[in-house]
């Protein structure tokens, strides 16, 4: 496999995982736009545990699963008494938060950056994001997934029909975050270096996207977003400078065409 | 008795829409709770489900006091209701909306994690499906319940509260915007509900399906009750003829 093809994979593996960690909370009702926070907790912690304490990548990558879904539980049960553009400003200022504090951090490398040079190849991080996708297909044919659906649809109801609203909430929150520090892990063992400034609100606002653009009403969705954000560019790279203008419009093309995502509910479509 | 209102009152600002109502319900029961528009009805239902909690009073559910109670728990206990709007989840399929409320009997996370999606050999999702077919709604079964007409999406409501077998019902306006014909069908599918031992308190404006259906009512107007008598006789109650006087033809 070339160098070139095999980063694109990568990245198409990271994104999966991420578009599923931006997921869960949105089919939750709630628009998180700090998962690059969770990222950079994942990449930190990883690092961290990497190389201070020589732990091998793949546990520490559970760690950093562990540690990224434990601050989003610590933070669920605040952010989660917020609602709709409420909630999207506290997961915002929530990322300013922890994008400010690793850039003041000396043990890892604050604004200049951290290397992790413990590598991880393409094997390891395909294995996770194809572990990811089963997991998060399965979440979704258990009565979680018509739970979390029936919770943003209608609160009211929902909790009338017994079901736990913050329960559910905080859960696909909390898990979201944990799928968000995972990716974080991965990108900083493959990539083998890692900065603050990569972590910006921006960088939530495309994850968000590709799950807006895939679609939030079946599970399939947000991996046909990560696939179109993640391939399309590169297959526009034929048009240089102005590949980045093209696919902007695409975007816009689909959103004005198709506002509820590419793949939708459909009566014989059982997820 | 299974269900118990003592006292209960509720104000919405300094408006008080419910004022000390007390009745209760006998297992079994089918008791219609009827009065003009914007006597409280649909208030009490809210209040006896927990989506307001009460000023004050209190509600009994077999005897246990539940006025505090977190509302997610009183369908767990058998307390079960319909909505006056229809309220399905609009994004999920008519066999994921009923089933939703499977989760009330077997509440937990270990439940909550259950496999009920794959194939259809699932216990749930094929319980689901036959209670919709009872109802004759097997058809619908994998639609969206968005787009449904209004008639069928009331029906499937109705499969919804059964399928956290309650054994007392709240049933708000059931036959309003039905045809004769869906309305028959609606009377007979409650029978039959009331025939295997629920309890139904229904609030209905359709005089003539009371009549069928409830042998007792409640007629609440402001707020308080203004009768409580065997459902025939009300047409002769003084109170009741003023409240309703000029606005309906109770008497059908």
């Amino acid at each position: 496999m070339s160098g070139y093809l095999e980063s694109v994979l990568v990245l198409l593996a990271i994104n999966t995982i991420l578009a599923y960690a931006a997921f869960l909370p949105m089919v939750a009702g709630q628009l998180n736009l700090g998962v690059a926070a969770f990222v950079a907790i994942g990449a930190y912690s990883a690092g961290y545990l990497s190389n201070t304490f020589s732990v091998h990548p793949v546990p520490g990558a559970f760690a950093a699963l562990a540690m990224a879904g434990f601050v989003g539980w610590l933070v669920a049960f605040p952010i989660l008494r917020t609602r709709g553009i409420y909630l999207a400003l506290a997961t915002f200022a929530l990322n300013q938060v922890v994008q400010g504090a690793i850039l003041n951090m000396d043990a890892v490398g604050g604004a200049s950056g951290y290397p992790i040079p413990e590598h991880i190849g393409f094997a390891v991080v395909a294995t996770f994001a194809v572990g990811v996708l089963a997991l998060v297909v399965l979440l979704f044919h258990t009565r979680f997934g018509i739970s979390v659906t029936a919770v943003s649809d209608d609160e009211r109801v929902a909790d009338l029909m017994g079901l736990s609203v913050r329960g559910l909430q905080s859960a696909a929150f909390t898990a979201g975050a944990a799928l968000a520090g995972l990716a974080g892990a991965l990108y900083a063992h493959h990539f083998n270096y890692v900065e603050p400034q990569n972590y910006g609100v921006l960088f939530s606002i495309y994850v968000v996207l590709y799950v807006l653009l895939g679609g939030t009403q079946t599970v399939w969705g947000p991996l046909l977003g990560a696939a179109v954000f993640t391939l399309l560019p590169e297959l526009l790279r034929g048009s240089a400078a102005w590949r980045y203008v093209i696919f902007a419009c695409l975007i816009i093309a689909i959103m004005a065409l198709r506002p509820q995502g590419v793949v939708v509910r459909k009566a014989w479509f059982s997820r | 008795m299974v269900l118990e209102i003592r006292n209960l009152s509720k104000s919405f600002g300094g408006l008080k829409v419910i004022d000390g109502l007390s009745f209760g319900v006998q297992a079994g029961e089918r008791l219609a709770l009827i009065g003009p528009n914007g006597a409280g009805k649909t208030t009490v239902f809210n209040l006896i489900t927990g989506v307001y909690p009460a000023d004050s009073g209190s509600v009994l559910l077999d005897g246990h006091d539940i006025t505090r109670l977190a509302s997610r728990y009183r369908i767990r206990r058998g307390l079960a209701r319909t909505f006056q709007n229809i309220r399905l989840m609009p994004h999920l399929t008519v066999v994921e909306n009923v089933m939703i409320a499977q989760y009330a009997r077997t509440p937990g996370v270990a439940a909550m994690l259950q496999p009920v999606g794959l194939g259809r050999a699932n216990r749930w999702r094929q319980e689901a499906r036959a209670a919709l077919a009872d109802a004759g709604l097997e058809a619908y079964a994998d639609e969206v319940a968005g787009s449904l007409p209004y008639g069928v999406q009331k029906r499937i409501e109705l499969v919804r509260a059964l399928l956290a077998a309650p054994r007392v019902l709240l049933l708000d306006e059931p036959a309003a915007g039905l045809n004769p014909a869906e309305t028959e069908a609606l009377h007979q599918a409650l029978e039959a509900i009331a025939a295997r031992g629920v309890t139904l308190v229904v609030v209905e404006h359709d005089m003539h399906f009371v009549g069928r259906l409830c042998p007792r009512v409640v007629v609440l107007n402001f707020g308080q009750k203004i009768a409580e008598c065997p459902t025939g006789e009300i047409h002769t109650d003084r109170r009741v003829r003023e409240a309703y006087l000029g606005a309906e033809d109770y008497a059908a």
